[in-house]
């Protein structure tokens, strides 16, 4: 008879310790902010940074995990940068650069100097090399071949100099060159097969270099000595700050947040709704920001018969109360979408009163469009039933709760959404498929060119978009170089999508950190990844 | 070899082999079957770059599938990929182009302390708790003892891990919760890791002591004078110890699954690590690689075991029970 209160009674002491450990963790947070000695820079330390997952490579060409581009961007320079809060490109290894009329030619002058850790110059050669190689990656490398898609060549014009040329327009391409996709890296990397560069690394001309990969465990990177040329954006002049930076990868969302308020890290990723209010109250702050690009969204497939209704596309995006969704099942840092382009994309107009909740509207249009409500609440039109199945992939805890909550509010306007849960190796061919007909997704990118990527009846059109005057307003975009007109083209390319619903907008992605308050310095870069050279420890 | 074996022995062996041989051609063809039904292709997987949904280009993807021999059917794939493995050649990694045997070997040292680590616990653990459980007169005792293995099985490994992690490591900050530096690290895994085990053993060794304790040898032993401890530990332990080495195979088998868990909770490099990194991308290669090195463990563990049975009993005689 003792035995069964054995269990429960451990179970207790477990919990009550955890809630102790809370609260231990609640007082302290007088001390929070640290003091005014703490706040000059000091060079050197150790920081250790917990991800949750290791993508099982360590070339950033090749990898598009944010987990594992947090610390291979540190490896590998651009030749431009983005300033996150104005979108602008700015200069890194880029000097200066020139962009022809027609958006198909780009000059680029390099600083001199420059040098990838092996030694060899970062010169106008390498730049060609390193162009001229991508596309031999192939879908190895998708997002760099994306950016680079209609490449025709490089231009050596001097050892400083290069011109890279494309068959068509390709305005997208300057924003590109800023990506860690397009980092440059050294011949001798280039020389590797694509799983040698996997397993071990790329030689970069960026302030850190790689020092270790253990798979599935770590990733250490240690400062790059005589650094001398880092993105016009930062503060800190030369090298970095931090002597050497370590990613761990814990998978378990808990024991990275414990790991964080037991100082055994000093930062964690993939911070979760459930673990935003531990990291407010203890020695440790939340740092957030939108990843920019195409919010998440239902993407509609527009080639079903009932989603070729305006009428119901419209009714399902004004039945979703976007801001009860952030409310209930993510984190408070996230923003309800407001178009479908999230709001640090440069160019994103806000078009928020379009994406409004109004379920009396939709029940009003659904009635007149011929929808009425059958006994089981759904509504039917000549014996259909309004039921749509949406597919969706587990790469996002929160994708699940999500789609839940967005399930239970159109029912309230009589639409069935059936939620159909595909392994992440299926995305591929769900999209190519058109198996589906509405689809949970985003896709972060820093450009509006995302927008053509995905909506553009000329190229894979996975949403199958009717062939509309989106398309030539997608073209313009692409082939502007004059910021005012593409800001008018990229508004109305908005307007066209958010206003016909050929997709339907719900909420911008969100990055979400925990960082202990030794922590400073560390910023988000223009696609909300990170850039570690300005970072320091107090 | 210096000693020539008994005729009996070696047909014994040999019977064992081909049963090892069948046992692994079935696990490789199993394992190939299931990965194979599963929907998706690695190849989708790795172009398709993960969290979000970029578009890839199905020209380029096909060509991609052609170059990792996507292209075949099934049944060519699994007969060269067969071919291969009799060779010794377990391939590459889809995911990271590392050579599979490589993955396996450089994980294995890690998950080897780790399995060895737990199952000396797991034995420390399950015999004190037996011979405490028979040995005690106190019914309660013996009963509260008896009806441990029962939670211990029943608790979630992932759960006592937490909960370790939780208490020993970020409130009292004794040991570390990530990691595989050292030996501190090991600890709160390993004793995660042995508690089911050691429940299994725990509970198997006492059925097996009451039930031997009950025969008249005991019963002689006693006559003649033996103490408790001795008749224990001397008499009764050596034969009631054999429904447990029986179970030896299958413990080493749970251990090695449980390792699975474990490394991810303890965010530990190992075995399990990659065999959960390869599910998720699918990367059929390694996939097949860690079953087999599973399987093999499981067949020369289960071996191992019979051919100790008769040092344990010498009126067991492996040889005659097969001839």
């Amino acid at each position: 008879m003792l035995m069964p209160r054995r269990p429960r009674s451990m179970l207790i002491t477990l919990l009550s310790s955890t809630a102790l450990l809370l609260t231990a963790c609640g007082t302290s947070s007088a001390g929070h902010g640290g003091s005014s000695a703490d706040r000059t820079p000091k060079s050197g330390g150790t920081l250790t940074f917990a991800v949750s997952s290791d993508a099982g490579c360590v070339d950033p060409q090749q990898v598009g995990s944010n987990d594992t581009i947090y610390s291979l961007r540190q490896v590998v320079d651009s030749l431009t940068d983005q300033d996150p809060k104005t979108g602008k490109i700015v200069p890194w290894l880029a000097r200066s650069w020139k962009v022809s009329k027609d958006s198909r030619t780009f000059t680029f002058t390099l600083r001199p100097g420059a040098t990838f850790s092996d030694g060899t110059p970062v010169d106008a050669a390498a730049v060609k090399a390193d162009f001229d190689h991508v596309s031999s990656l192939g879908p190895l490398a998708s997002l760099a071949t994306g950016y680079l898609s209609g490449y025709q060549g490089t231009k050596v014009i001097d050892a400083q100099t290069a011109q890279v040329s494309f068959a068509q327009p390709n305005a997208q391409f300057l924003q590109a060159t800023s990506t860690f996709s397009l980092g440059l890296v050294s011949t001798a990397t280039l020389a590797k097969t694509p799983g040698q560069r996997c397993a071990e690394g790329v030689i970069g001309s960026g302030p850190f270099t790689l020092a270790k990969y253990v798979p599935n465990q770590s990733i250490t990177l240690k400062r790059r000595a005589g650094y001398n040329w880092g993105s016009s954006l930062w503060t800190k002049p030369g090298e970095a700050y931090l002597n050497s930076i370590v990613f761990k990868v814990v998978p378990e969302s808990g024991v990275r947040l414990g790991s964080l308020q037991s100082a055994q890290v000093d930062a964690i990723s993939s911070v979760g709704p459930q673990d935003e209010a531990a990291i407010r109250t203890g020695n440790s702050r939340l740092q957030a920001r939108p990843n920019p690009g195409v919010v998440f969204s239902l993407e509609v497939n527009n080639s079903r018969p009932l989603l070729k209704d305006k009428a119901v596309r419209q009714a399902i995006s004004e039945a979703i109360n976007r801001p009860e969704v952030v409310d209930t099942v993510l984190t408070k840092e996230t923003k309800p979408a407001t178009s479908i382009l999230a709001s640090t994309t440069p160019l994103y107009t806000n078009l928020g009163r379009e994406l409004a909740f109004d379920l009396p509207a939709a029940k009003t249009a659904l009635q007149s469009d011929g929808w009425i409500p059958g006994p089981d609440g759904i509504r039917q039109k000549a014996g259909q039933k309004l039921s749509l199945r949406v597919a969706w992939f587990a790469n996002l805890a929160t994708n699940k709760s999500v789609l839940e909550l967005i399930q239970q509010e159109l029912k309230s306007a009589g639409i069935d959404l059936v939620l159909n849960e595909y392994p992440i190796a299926k995305v591929v061919a769900i999209q190519q498929a058109g198996d589906f007909d509405l689809a949970w997704g985003n896709v972060t990118r820093a450009d509006p060119d995302i927008l053509r990527t995905l909506y553009s009846t000329r190229l894979s059109n996975y949403y199958r978009v009717p062939h509309t005057k989106l398309d030539p307003v997608l073209a313009g975009e692409a082939g502007s170089t004059d910021p005012a007109a593409r800001g008018a083209l990229v508004r109305q390319a908005q307007e066209l999508i958010v206003g016909n619903f050929y997709a339907i907008p719900v909420v911008e992605l969100t990055t979400v950190l925990g960082l202990s308050d030794d922590v400073h310095g560390l910023a988000f870069d223009a696609s909300s990844r990170l850039q570690f050279h300005d970072t320091w420890k107090s | 070899m210096a000693a020539r074996l008994p005729p009996g022995l070696a047909r014994y062996l040999g019977q064992r082999l081909a049963q090892a041989v069948g046992v692994l051609w079935a696990a490789y063809t199993l394992a190939f079957l299931i990965l194979d039904l599963l929907p998706g292709d690695p190849i989708s997987l790795m172009a398709g770059g993960g969290l979000d949904q970029t578009p890839v280009d199905p020209a380029q993807l096909a060509q991609l599938k052609a170059e990792y021999g996507y292209d075949q059917p099934a049944v060519l794939r699994y007969l060269t990929g067969l071919r291969h493995t009799l060779r010794g050649d377990f391939g590459q990694s889809v995911q990271t182009g590392q050579n599979v045997t490589a993955m396996i070997r450089q994980a294995l040292p890690q998950t080897a302390l780790l399995m060895t680590a737990a199952l000396v616990l797991a034995v420390i653990f399950g015999v004190s708790l037996a011979l405490l459980a028979t040995y005690t007169r106190k019914r309660w005792l013996s009963q509260t003892l008896l009806s441990i293995p029962t939670l211990g099985v029943s608790l979630p490994t992932f759960w006592v891990g937490l909960m370790l992690i939780q208490v020993v490591s970020f409130r009292w900050g004794l040991l570390p919760a990530i990691g595989n530096q050292g030996l501190r690290s090991l600890i709160l895994p390993a004793l995660t890791l042995a508690l089911p085990t050691s429940a299994v053993i725990g509970q198997i060794l006492a059925k097996s002591l009451l039930t031997t304790l009950a025969d008249p040898y005991i019963e002689t032993a006693t006559a003649k004078g033996a103490g408790r401890i001795r008749i224990h530990l001397r008499h009764a332990l050596p034969n009631a110890a054999i429904p447990v080495l029986t179970m030896v195979g299958v413990l080493v088998g749970n251990l090695l699954a449980g390792s699975v868990v474990i490394e991810t909770v303890f965010s530990r490099n190992g075995l399990g690590r990659i065999t959960v990194a390869a599910v998720n991308a699918q990367d059929i290669p390694v996939m097949q690689g860690v079953v087999l090195f599973g399987a093999l463990v499981f067949v020369v563990s289960s071996l191992l075991v019979d051919l100790l049975y008769p040092l344990l009993d010498a009126r067991i005689v492996v040889a005659e029970r097969f001839s």
